[in-house]
């Protein structure tokens, strides 16, 4: 049972720790600052939820696991309210959109 | 060190606020490596929210780039230089970071820390020497920080003239549906903020924590509320009068307690004559004076920030707005 | 493997730090500092389990509502201030 716990809390910190390098990578190189927001909003949180559960699963203490999920909640909550607060204040601002040269920029609906 | 390069050579004014902000975050962090622990707790609530926060006020009201300066100031970097390098001579010679035979660790530090679990009963040690083994120096902290307010409302108080009601209805509708989201979530994360702040305030007995922190917590909270719902509908949720009512008590109530011991014929702010037995007159004494600490951090912080958001809404509203 | 997650963390604070540095624009910083504050709380929370104190959950529910309350200031003032560049006083 212990060594499934840290096994898995092994897992959980790897796949958080992966996320958040991509997110990184992300952030430098990606060409336009809509881009970039998408990789932060998404990586972000979901690396911080990985590793989060990661560290619940490695400690036995109670109120370390109740100040753990809080963190966890906290974060659901505030990370997608900050970037959706970007995203809006950039539209709004008319930040500019870099225009993709390699594909179709014709995109025509399908028919309802 | 390369952030505050980079802090200093940068015209933006708006780029050094957000760097400011990193640059708050990362000596957090190395409190935190260095294991001080409420260091870096009150680092990460002022230096790194509150202050990115003021500076972006003062930026709104004065302008986006720095003016370029007129003169090399050679002088001044000589001045530096020569001083700089004579400090770092001197401190050449002092025993290294941490060593056991440093000064600091000889003589007052080892009573502090054998003595503390007997004296004052607390497992936080840095909560008993702030507030009990050096009260005094704490009150008069708490005593700067209201002069602090004082000096920001001699400044900068605009009387303000009474505004429509209806105005305010109609302002606060245009925003709303701008910010819609932020609003709901806002409102829903403002009670949990208050109540860690005074989760904050009295677990400073055992954990990091205690006033400094809790009032700065508290107050970002009200901030939060302000930059979102507006300031008018922020100043009819708090009354002008009864914030610097309020700052004013916090002080008052850490001024009495050491004139309650004086009264009981000990010395001021002595706290082992509060109750029958000395240990809990001291988790008494250091449990009101830490409230009035937190008191009165929050209300001068909300002082001074009203006081610049309103400043700005007065300078601003004579520009149109398009929005 | 604890220590490699803290680690990998430091590496994403220097590229966040790196973009605060170069990013064109106003919002690309304001990402950054985003960033490096979601980053700070989880390297407070796994530096807390490696030196073994809990204490540190504190400080990192701290970080984490500055970190909003800044991002939300930065926000508003863009709000009202539409990216003009203001060279001069205003009166």
């Amino acid at each position: 049972m212990d060594t499934l716990l840290q096994v898995s809390s092994g897992l959980l910190l790897l796949i958080g720790s992966f996320l958040c390098l991509s997110g990184g990578v992300g952030i430098l190189r990606f060409p336009d600052f809509y881009t970039r927001m998408h990789a932060v909003g998404v990586t972000d949180t979901l690396a911080t939820a990985m590793i989060l559960f990661g560290l619940i699963l490695l400690n036995s203490d109670f109120m370390v696991d109740v100040k753990l999920v809080i963190i966890l909640l906290m974060t659901l909550f505030i990370s997608p309210t900050a970037s959706h607060a970007l995203a809006n204040a950039a539209m709004h601002n008319d930040l500019a959109k870099q225009k993709d040269n390699k594909s179709n920029s014709e995109v025509k609906p399908s028919n309802p | 060190m390369a952030i505050a390069f980079a802090i200093v050579r940068m015209k933006d004014l708006l780029a050094i606020a957000m760097l400011l902000g990193i640059y708050g975050l990362l000596s957090a962090s190395f409190f935190v490596a260095m294991d001080a622990v409420d260091v870096a707790f009150t680092e990460a609530s002022v230096g790194a929210g509150i202050s990115t926060l003021l500076m972006l006020l003062a930026i709104s009201m004065t302008g986006r780039s720095e003016h370029p300066s007129r003169h090399k100031p050679l002088l001044a970097l000589a001045v530096v230089i020569v001083t700089g390098s004579l400090l770092i001579y001197g401190t050449l010679d002092m025993p290294y970071f941490g060593s056991a035979e440093a000064p600091i660790h000889q003589h007052v530090a080892p009573r502090y820390i054998n003595d503390s679990m007997q004296e004052v009963g607390m497992p936080n040690i840095v909560t008993s020497v702030l507030a009990s083994y050096r009260a005094f120096d704490t009150f008069g902290e708490v005593v700067v920080i209201f002069t602090a307010g004082m000096g920001v409302l001699a400044l900068l108080s605009v009387v303000g003239r009474p505004e429509d009601a209806s105005k305010i209805d109609s302002f606060n509708n245009s925003m709303h549906e701008q910010h819609l989201i932020l609003r709901i979530v806002t409102k829903m994360l403002i009670p949990f903020i208050l109540l860690f702040a005074f989760y904050v305030q009295f677990h400073g007995d055992f954990g990091p924590g205690g006033g400094f922190q809790a009032g700065v917590i508290f107050a970002s909270a009200i901030f939060l509320y302000t930059m979102l719902f507006g300031m008018s509908t922020a100043r009819r949720v708090i009354n002008r009068s009864f914030i610097e009512i309020l700052a004013a008590s916090g002080v008052l109530l850490y001024g009495s307690v050491g004139v309650v011991s004086l009264l009981n014929g000990k010395k001021f702010l002595d706290y082992s004559v509060l109750a029958s037995d000395p240990v809990a007159g001291q988790h008494l004494g250091i449990l009101l004076i830490e409230l009035g600490v937190g008191i009165t951090v929050a209300s001068v912080m909300v002082i001074i920030f009203f006081n610049f958001a309103d400043r700005r809404g007065f300078t601003q509203s004579k520009e149109s707005k398009d929005t | 493997m604890l220590i490699a997650a803290t680690l990998a963390i430091l590496v994403v604070m220097i590229m966040a730090t790196i973009r605060a540095f170069v990013g064109p624009t106003l919002y690309d910083r304001v990402l950054a500092v985003n960033m490096f504050g979601t980053k700070t709380v989880l390297l407070i929370s796994l530096l807390g389990f490696v030196m073994g104190r809990p204490e540190f959950l504190d400080i990192a529910i701290v970080y984490a509502l500055i970190n909003f309350i800044s991002v939300i200031g930065v926000l508003r003032y863009s709000d009202h201030f539409i990216l003009k560049d203001r060279g001069e006083q205003k009166k």
